[in-house]
């Protein structure tokens, strides 16, 4: 057996592996981009208020930017794990049967509840869905979201995350390296633009 | 018994089934297992809470082998 090495490295020998201190690096560069894109639209929206008061109707369209740009990025966060693609619920039944198997009875009950996987592991409290999966640091104070698939479009849902979830338990870092990050920031900003049944599983991820 | 499982468009297949004791439905169970990696397959067991092994070879001792696509960055 091949305990920690997952096959999929291979096909992303370029990548520096996605580590604790990989994550911590990028969480800053994210807070530190999301400051750089909303500080100096907040700063000329208050100049043009107080040095040009007709000037309003721009100034509130310049706080619009700097509250819009964080929003989407967010949301693009979140969107990693929301349901995709074809749902092939014939065979699902089957898939959640399997799934079930490989998780403990809380876990369970969370993933019929909210679509989410809660695994806990070395680098935070993970969140797997069907397209990708959610990692909550150990410090609770932030969230990466990460893109990753299976390669086989056709599986059940269930089938799709139990992929994923093998995949992590193989090996984490593995998981993380040859996963697209695609958010860092803050859970309020995740929470609020994932679908309501999903929230659950981040407040549990977070507990 | 052991099991061998594809998880594939029906939810998962069972491949394969054997005991440690059997030796020729072990080794029907390596051909398949062959077969799957040939196919793209890879092969992992879970092994409890939180933990799994990738194989490359059956491992007789094993309770299920399950066979996977493998993924990528989406």
């Amino acid at each position: 057996m091949e305990a920690g090495v997952l096959p999929e490295l291979a096909s992303v020998p370029w990548r520096e592996p996605t580590d604790a201190r990989w994550l911590r690096r990028y969480g800053r560069i994210w807070h530190a981009w999301t400051l750089l894109y909303t500080v100096p639209f907040v700063a000329a929206g208050v100049a043009m208020v107080i040095l040009a008061p007709i000037a309003i109707p721009v100034a509130l369209a310049v706080f619009a930017h700097a509250w819009i740009i964080p929003e989407l990025y967010a949301f693009r966060g979140a969107s990693v794990v929301r349901p995709k693609g074809p749902r092939n619920e014939r065979a699902e039944p089957v898939a959640q049967g399997l799934l079930g198997d490989l998780l403990d009875h809380e876990e369970r009950e969370l993933q019929r509840e909210t679509g989410l996987a809660l695994e806990p592991g070395e680098l935070g409290t993970w969140l797997v869905g069907e397209c990708g999966a959610l990692l909550v640091a150990p410090d609770g104070r932030r969230v990466h979201c990460f893109c990753v698939r299976v390669t086989e479009p056709e599986l059940p849902p269930s089938d799709r995350v139990a992929h994923l979830l093998l995949a992590l338990r193989t090996d984490e870092e593995g998981f993380a390296t040859v996963a697209n990050h695609a958010f860092a920031g803050a859970p309020w900003r995740v929470r609020r633009r994932l679908p309501v049944r999903m929230r659950p599983a981040l407040d549990a991820a977070r507990a | 018994m052991a099991r061998l499982i594809r998880m594939d468009g029906t939810g998962h297949t069972t491949l394969a089934e054997w005991t440690a004791e059997d030796d020729a439905r072990f080794q029907r169970a390596v051909v398949e297992f062959g077969d799957q990696l040939g196919l793209g397959y890879i092969g992992t067991v879970p092994e409890g809470k939180g933990k799994a092994s990738h194989v490359r070879e059956l491992p007789r001792d094993a309770e299920l082998v399950v066979m996977r696509r493998p993924i990528a960055g989406g």
